[in-house]
């Protein structure tokens, strides 16, 4: 009976779970990716130490970035997503018209930046800070040893816990639903609502994610192992 | 005498409250390879630091090459004249040994890639890495880090050499090797400071060997005067726990 509701469901809703699918992991990768990016910006500008050679400008240009990316991280880590993207999505509308899915990228974009600014910054605290001074004694400016010494060991120290910020996008994704977004939780909310058969369209959806995010780890996996090999490479 | 190429007036520096540097004056003459002892949070290696801006000195003066160090308005380019190595190595950990040589005459010099692979495989064969320019620096002894640290300071063309005790962190078979290459460095008259606690290196590479006690120069001499004669109480002290006969 289980079974026989199981196979029904993929067979006749089989594309709009692939919809979902597709919607899911296009929201996570896009939001992990931007996220990242917003990350390394905050975290790396948070981690620079200005010592002497700073300006005064440079150093009231520091303190006032320091306390926006402090008020930042502290909303955006604060308050659940799901709040979030009701919340902007509608308020935003006020002012210009977006769509749904505009308004769900940028939403898991900006919040998973929060979390990656924490993670590029723990990331960038673990490199040892006599290399940064060795690449200072050797004429090297700040942005020059931060972008060749400290952020590519950075981001392989960090790169475990951003693969995790993407598995946790994967599954956290499905509260955009709440803004009508067609991704997994959704669909199957909606496949649920018309067939009746709850049990069997819940526990495919969650075998879907398991299957999702199991494969993701393992790709992580070998990414991370490869990283991780001693390097004999010659200069990119 | 030509004018100094290190010359230090008067200068103090301070952690919080304690002050490390008591008021010293310090010279090094072009060529001259000049050694500094003395017990643990005496100030050398502050000293030593204080040269190439790793810490700013709140008082006094400090004179390299003729140029006002403290009021420069580029650090980074008077930085790339002075070389320095430490007691940890330091190698950048993402590149490989080569890669660490070449990246900072790429980025500081603007040299072609081409041109700083020349240099840095002629630096790596003078300390004897050149078979390991490939490797992983996080795959390669502490003495063999160390001598690649030297390289990579050399590729810059350095007119002066600081050394933060160079040898404290090696297990004791690879002290020999380091210290071989900063003595025919030394010969080459390349000008040095070096922090150190290898008396016999002092003894034997040094053209003058300074004390230094409690943020202070206490005596400096050459070696034969220090070791051999030494004036005040303090030195005779130092030498007599610290030199084993």
């Amino acid at each position: 009976m289980f079974i026989s509701n199981c196979t029904d469901i993929l067979t006749t809703y089989g594309p709009s779970l692939w919809l979902g699918v597709r919607t899911t992991l296009l929201i996570a990768i896009t939001g992990t990716v931007l996220g990242l990016i917003l990350g390394l910006l905050v975290g790396g500008f948070r981690a620079v130490k200005l010592d002497f050679t700073a300006s005064g400008a440079a150093r009231f240009f520091k303190k006032l970035g320091d306390l926006i990316i402090n008020l930042y991280i502290t909303i955006f880590r604060g308050t659940p997503m799901m709040v979030q993207a009701v919340f902007i999505y509608y308020a935003m509308l006020n002012f210009i018209y977006w769509s749904p899915m505009e308004a769900a990228i940028t939403v898991i974009s900006v919040n998973t930046g929060a979390y990656m600014a924490e993670i590029v910054r723990s990331g960038i605290q673990a490199v040892d800070p006599g290399q940064t001074e060795a690449a200072r004694s050797l004429g090297m400016s700040n942005a020059q040893t931060m972008f060749t010494v400290v952020l590519p060991q950075a981001i392989r120290n960090a790169f475990p816990a951003i693969g995790n910020e993407f598995i946790v996008n994967i599954k956290d994704s499905s509260v955009l639903m709440i803004i009508s977004i067609t991704e997994l939780m959704f669909q199957a909310k909606s496949i649920a609502g018309s067939t009746f058969h709850f049990t069997e369209t819940y526990f495919i959806e969650a075998m879907i994610y398991l299957i999702l995010t199991t494969v993701t780890s393992l790709i992580l996996n070998a990414i991370e192992k490869h990283m991780n090999r001693p390097s004999t490479k010659e200069v990119a | 005498m030509a004018a100094p190429m290190v010359e230090i007036k008067n200068i103090h520096k301070r952690f919080g409250k304690l002050e490390v540097l008591k008021g010293v004056d310090f010279e090094v003459q072009e060529g001259e390879t000049v050694c500094l002892i003395g017990s643990s949070g005496s100030g050398k290696s502050t000293l030593l630091r204080c040269i190439n801006l790793l810490e700013h000195a709140d008082d006094g003066q400090i004179l390299v090459f003729g140029q006002d160090v403290l009021h420069t308005k580029d650090v980074n380019h008077f930085r790339a004249k002075v070389g320095m190595c430490f007691q940890q190595f330091n190698l950048f950990a993402n590149m490989t040994v080569v890669e660490n040589c070449m990246k900072p005459q790429m980025k500081v010099l603007k040299v072609s890639k081409e041109e700083a692979r020349k240099t840095a495989m002629k630096y790596l064969e003078k300390v004897g890495m050149a078979e390991f320019a490939n490797a992983d620096v996080r795959r390669i002894s502490g003495g063999q880090k160390q001598r690649v640290a030297i390289a990579r300071a050399l590729c810059m063309n350095p007119k002066l050499m600081l050394f933060d005790e160079p040898t404290s962190a090696l297990d004791p078979e690879m002290v020999g090797e380091v210290l071989n290459i900063m003595k025919e460095l030394a010969e080459e008259g390349m000008t040095m400071i070096i922090v150190t606690h290898e008396m016999g290196f002092a003894r034997d590479v040094a053209d003058r060997v300074v004390f230094m006690d409690q943020g202070q120069i206490e005596e400096q001499g050459t070696p034969d005067q220090l070791f051999n004669n030494p004036q005040s109480e303090r030195t005779k002290e130092f030498l007599k726990a610290s030199v084993y006969k």
